[in-house]
C-alpha cells in the first residue's frame, strides 16, 4: 500500500513543500505539496532530482578518518562510535592547548542551526558562522539600518504585485516554486516586469523590460531614479512623511545625481529611466523593487540595497498587497513558537571577540548571528585574533564559496583538525579528517521549521524512508559527541522524535498533526498592520531611517558620495557570476540528472570584445586572475555586456569523491578576490578582473 | 491522433527541464535518453526586444504513427481506447526503425536495456487515476493534460486583454 509522507525539499535552502509517495521502503514519486497555494503539485529539477541523491552510491557512506596526505583522499571506513571518540580526543585536546574559542564551526543555515549554536556555546566558543553572510551579509545590514528588521524578515507579496523591478535577481533561473507561480500568476493579471542584468538571462526573456546595465553601476541607476521620483514628486507622500526619517537630507544629497548623469556611468539612457519612474508611480503601492537574493557583489552593496529598500519605501510599498510585508510570528495571535536549544537557562553566552571580529571596529555591523566567513583564512593563517584550530563544517563548502581558494587552502593546512558533516563527498570533505555521514532529507526528521509570514505557519520535514547507508541525522550526530564532552545537559533527547516533541511543547501542536498535509497554521488569516499607525519598526526612532543610526553611530554615512566603478582595460573583463535553474550553489554539481543537463560552466563573453581577442564561439580559452587561472569552452554571445564575462558558479570541484563532476569546469573561488563591504558584511564576488586569452 | 492533448503554455515556460528528469524518473533511465525535451530557442535579440522560447517536445502520439509501421517485431503499438502510441518492451529488439521512421525524433534508444522509450503519456500513471510524470511536477504549472477538448487554454483570453485597452485586475 503506498502512502503519502509530506515533508520539506532540501536540494536547495528555500526548503519546498513535497509531497513523497512511498511503498514499503521504496520511493514511488517525489511532488510538490498540493495543499501549499503556488505550490499545488510543482517541484524544481532538483528537487525532481533528489530521488537519484538518496540511490547515489557516491555519496558518503559512513564515518571515515583520513589514513593518506591530506587531499590524498585516502581514508579508513570505521564506526560511528570511532569516529565520534577520535573528533571528541581531538576536540579536548585542541581546546585544553589553545582554548575552545580554537574551535570554529560554519554551516549553511538549516533547521538544525540552533543544535550546532548550542554545542559551540557549551564548549565556549563564539565562533559559529553560517553561509549567509557570502550570499546576503549586506542585505541583512541594509534591512536592519532602515528597518530594525533582518532581511530574513520581511516577505515579499509577487501574486499582487502591478510591477516587480529586478536586479540581477535572475528570479526563473535562480528559483523559488511559489515565487515563480505567484509572479507568473500575477504577470498573467498584467503585471509587469523590469530587469536589469549585464546579462540576458531566462528572467530577461519574460520581462517587459530590460536593461544592459554596465556592471557595477546599479546604485548610479538608483540615485538616478530616487531623484526623478523626489524631484517629481512620484513618491507616496503620505506613507513617507508618516515614517521617514531624512527624507531631505536624501532629497539634498541626490541634487547632483541626475538621469543624464546617470547615463553616462550605467549606460542606460536617462529617457528610459524618467519613463519607468512615471510608470512606477501609476502603479504604486503595488510595486516591488526586489531586494536581491543574493547580494554579494560589491564593495559598496550595503548601500545599493539600502537605496532597492529606499525605492520601495518612496514607492509606499511596505506592508502592503503586492509589495513587502513584515513576517509575523507566532507572537502576533498570542501563541508560542517552537523552542529552540539556544533558548535554555544556563548555556553559557562567550565573551571572547569571534574569529571574524564581528562587533570590533573591524565589523561592528554585520549580524553576528552569521559572521563573516570570508575572513576565515586570514583568521588562520595570521592567528589573528587567536590561533583557530579546528574547523566543523556542516554542509559548508569553504573552498568553492569563499573567495580566492588557494588562500582557504594554505590556512587549512594549519588546522589540526577539520571535521566534515554532509551528505556529498564535497571538497572539503576530500580535505577532512574526519567525515561524519549525514543521513539525506528524505532519511531524517529534521527540526520544526517555523515559517513566520502573512500566516504564520510550521512546517515539519517528515522521514520518508529509512536511512540507505550508515548515516545519521546532524542534530543526533551533535549530541552524541556533546555527550563525550561532557555537555549533554544542552541536548535533552535522543532521538530526532524526541527533540521536535521538545520544541513543539508549549505550541499547542503535536508531531502527529503534521502528518496530514505537512504543515499547521497558527491563524487562517492574512495579518497586515495598519500601515499608517501600526508599524512596529524596530530601528531606535521606531521609524524607517533613511538618516541610519546604526550607521552614522559607528562612523559610516547614511548617503555616500558615488564613486565612479573602475572599467576594465585592455583585454581586460570585470568577472560576473550566477546560477542557472539545474544547479544548487555547489552541491548537485555531482547528482545523475542534473550533471548529465547541465555538466559543466562555460564562459559568457561578448561578441565584439570576442572578436578583438581572436575568440570564437565554442573554442577553449583561458581565462586568469591575479589568484588563480583556469580553461573553459568561450560562449561568444551579444548578450552580455562588453565590460563583463560570466559563469556559472558551483563547477571546479576538485573532490575525486565526485566522479561526475570532477574536474568540469572553473570554480569562480579560483579566481575571485577576497574584498568585503566591511559596512554590510558581504564580500565582494563581482570585484575581480580577469584576462581571457586564446593562447592556453 | 489521441483523444488526449499535453499543452505546453509558452508563456509560462521557464525552461527549467524538471519536466525532462521527471519523465526519466519514472522511466527508470539513465543518461541519454530524454523521452521528452525541452529545446530552447534563443535568446536573441530582434528591434530591441529580449526573444527566448522554450519548446516542449513529447511525442505527437499521430493518428497515423510512422513509428508504428515501421516496427517490424509488433513492439510499438497504439492504444485502442484512447489512441496512445508506445512500445512494448518485451517485444522490442532494439533495431530502432522507429527512431529512424519518426519525423520528430520522439522515440529514443535507452543503451542500458538496448531497447526503444518513449512518451507514452505514462499511461502507467494513467491507468491509476495520476498525472503524466511531466505534467505532475511542472513548476510552473505550463504543462496541461487531459481530453483534448477540455483542456484549459489562457491564450484566446491573454490575446483578448493584451490586444484591448480594457483593465485587466
Amino acid at each position: 500500500m503506498a502512502k503519502d509522507v509530506y515533508s520539506l525539499c532540501f536540494m536547495c535552502t528555500v526548503r519546498c513543500p513535497i509531497k513523497v509517495t512511498v511503498e514499503g521502503d521504496r520511493i514511488l514519486w517525489i511532488q510538490g505539496n498540493p495543499f501549499v497555494a503556488g505550490i499545488e503539485g510543482s517541484l524544481c529539477p532538483k528537487g525532481v532530482s533528489a530521488i537519484a541523491l538518496l540511490e547515489d552510491d557516491q555519496r558518503l557512506k559512513y564515518p571515515m578518518i583520513r589514513t593518506g596526505a591530506r587531499g590524498s583522499g585516502e581514508f579508513k571506513k570505521v564506526t560511528w562510535d570511532e569516529a565520534l571518540d577520535y573528533v571528541a580526543q581531538r576536540l579536548k585536546g585542541i581546546m585544553e592547548t589553545y582554548g575552545p574559542q580554537s574551535i570554529v564551526l560554519g554551516e549553511r543555515t538549516n533547521l538544525s542551526t540552533h543544535v550546532s549554536k548550542t554545542f559551540l556555546r557549551a564548549i565556549g566558543s563564539p565562533n559559529h558562522f553560517t553561509h549567509d553572510a557570502l550570499c546576503k551579509g549586506s542585505n541583512n545590514t541594509a534591512f536592519r539600518s532602515l528597518f530594525g528588521y533582518t532581511d530574513a524578515e520581511v516577505g515579499i507579496d509577487y501574486a499582487n504585485t502591478k510591477h516587480i523591478v529586478l536586479y540581477g535577481r535572475n528570479i526563473f533561473e535562480a528559483v523559488e516554486v511559489k515565487a515563480v507561480n505567484n509572479l507568473l500568476d500575477a504577470m498573467e493579471k498584467g503585471a509587469r516586469l523590469t530587469y536589469i542584468d549585464p546579462r540576458v538571462t531566462t528572467t530577461a526573456t519574460k520581462a517587459h523590460r530590460y536593461w544592459m546595465i554596465r556592471p557595477g553601476t546599479d546604485l548610479a541607476l538608483n540615485y538616478a531614479l530616487m531623484h526623478v521620483i523626489l524631484k517629481e514628486g512620484f513618491y507616496d507622500k503620505e506613507f513617507v512623511d508618516k515614517w521617514v526619517v531624512g527624507l531631505k537630507e536624501l532629497k539634498e544629497f541626490l541634487e547632483p545625481y541626475t538621469p543624464e548623469w546617470a547615463q553616462e556611468e550605467t549606460g542606460i539612457p536617462s529617457r528610459e529611466i524618467i519613463l519607468l519612474a512615471k510608470e512606477l508611480n501609476e502603479q504604486r503601492p503595488h510595486v516591488i523593487f526586489h531586494p536581491g537574493y543574493r547580494a554579494a557583489s560589491y564593495t559598496n552593496e550595503i548601500y545599493q540595497r539600502r537605496a532597492i529598500l529606499m525605492l520601495n519605501v518612496l514607492m509606499g510599498s511596505i506592508e502592503t498587497k503586492g509589495g513587502l510585508f513584515f513576517k509575523k510570528g507566532p507572537g502576533e495571535v498570542g501563541k508560542k513558537a517552537p523552542r529552540k536549544l539556544t533558548d535554555q537557562e544556563g548555556l553559557p553566552k562567550p565573551k571572547q571577540v569571534r574569529f571574524d571580529k564581528v562587533g570590533t571596529p573591524n565589523f561592528p555591523l554585520p549580524d553576528p548571528n552569521h559572521g563573516v566567513p570570508q575572513m576565515l583564512a586570514k583568521a588562520i593563517l595570521e592567528e589573528d585574533p587567536y590561533p583557530i584550530k579546528a574547523l566543523i563544517a556542516n554542509r559548508f563548502e569553504p573552498l568553492l564559496s569563499i573567495p580566492d581558494r588557494s588562500a582557504t587552502l594554505k590556512a587549512l593546512e594549519k588546522l589540526e583538525l577539520i571535521l566534515t558533516v554532509d551528505v556529498n563527498f564535497s571538497d572539503i570533505a576530500w580535505y577532512s579528517d574526519v567525515i561524519l555521514p549525514e543521513s539525506t532529507f528524505l532519511e531524517r526528521i529534521d527540526c520544526v521549521q517555523q515559517a513566520n509570514g502573512l500566516k504564520p505557519q510550521l512546517f515539519l520535514r517528515q522521514k520518508a524512508v529509512s536511512p540507505r547507508y550508515d548515516t545519521k541525522e546532524y542534530a543526533v550526530i551533535i549530541k552524541e559527541l556533546a555527550e563525550r564532552l561532557g555537555i549533554s545537559q544542552f541536548f535533552p533527547y535522543n532521538t530526532m522524535e524526541d527533540l521536535v516533541r521538545w520544541q513543539l511543547e508549549g505550541t499547542g501542536f503535536t508531531i502527529e498533526d503534521f502528518s496530514k498535509k505537512g504543515f499547521v497554521a497558527y491563524t487562517d488569516q492574512q495579518i497586515f498592520w495598519d500601515r499608517f499607525n501600526g508599524l512596529k519598526l524596530k530601528t531606535p526612532s521606531k521609524k524607517i531611517e533613511f538618516k541610519s543610526s546604526l550607521l552614522e553611530e559607528s562612523g559610516f554615512p547614511s548617503f555616500p558620495e558615488y564613486e565612479p566603478v573602475k572599467r576594465p582595460e585592455g583585454n581586460e573583463f570585470r568577472l560576473v557570476v550566477g546560477r542557472c535553474v539545474l544547479h544548487t550553489h555547489v552541491s548537485t554539481q555531482n547528482n545523475p540528472y542534473l550533471n548529465e543537463l547541465c555538466p559543466t560552466n562555460v564562459v559568457w563573453i561578448n561578441s565584439k570584445r570576442a572578436k578583438d581577442l581572436n575568440i570564437s564561439d565554442g573554442q577553449m580559452v583561458k581565462i586568469t586572475s591575479p589568484q588563480g587561472s583556469g580553461v573553459l569552452k568561450a560562449f561568444v554571445t551579444d548578450l552580455i555586456h562588453p565590460e563583463t564575462v560570466f559563469i556559472l558558479h558551483g563547477f571546479g570541484h576538485e573532490s575525486k569523491g565526485l566522479k561526475r563532476a570532477y574536474g568540469k569546469g572553473v570554480a569562480d573561488a579560483l579566481l575571485q578576490a577576497n574584498v568585503s563591504d566591511t559596512v554590510g558584511g558581504s564580500p565582494g564576488l563581482h570585484e575581480t578582473f580577469v584576462t581571457v586569452s586564446a593562447e592556453l | 491522433m489521441s483523444k488526449y492533448m499535453l499543452l505546453q503554455d509558452k508563456s509560462r515556460c521557464i525552461g527549467c527541464l524538471a519536466c525532462t528528469i521527471a519523465c526519466k524518473i519514472n522511466k527508470g533511465l539513465g543518461p541519454g535518453p530524454k523521452p521528452v525535451d525541452v529545446i530552447s530557442l534563443g535568446p536573441i535579440l530582434r528591434d530591441g526586444k529580449i526573444l527566448g522560447q522554450f519548446v516542449f517536445m513529447p511525442c505527437f502520439h499521430c493518428e497515423e504513427p510512422w513509428c508504428v509501421y515501421a516496427c517490424p517485431t509488433g513492439a510499438m503499438k497504439k492504444r485502442p481506447q484512447d489512441g496512445i502510441v508506445y512500445v512494448d518492451q518485451s517485444l522490442c529488439v532494439g533495431c530502432k526503425s522507429c527512431i529512424y521512421a519518426c519525423p520528430w525524433g520522439a522515440p529514443q534508444f535507452d543503451i542500458e536495456k538496448g531497447k526503444v522509450v518513449k512518451c507514452d503519456y505514462c499511461k502507467d500513471r494513467l491507468d491509476s487515476g495520476q498525472l503524466p510524470a511531466c505534467v505532475s511536477i511542472c513548476i510552473s504549472h505550463c504543462l496541461k493534460f487531459g481530453p483534448a477538448n477540455e483542456i484549459e487554454d489562457k491564450r484566446r483570453r491573454r490575446y483578448a486583454i493584451e490586444s484591448s485597452q480594457f483593465p485587466t485586475q
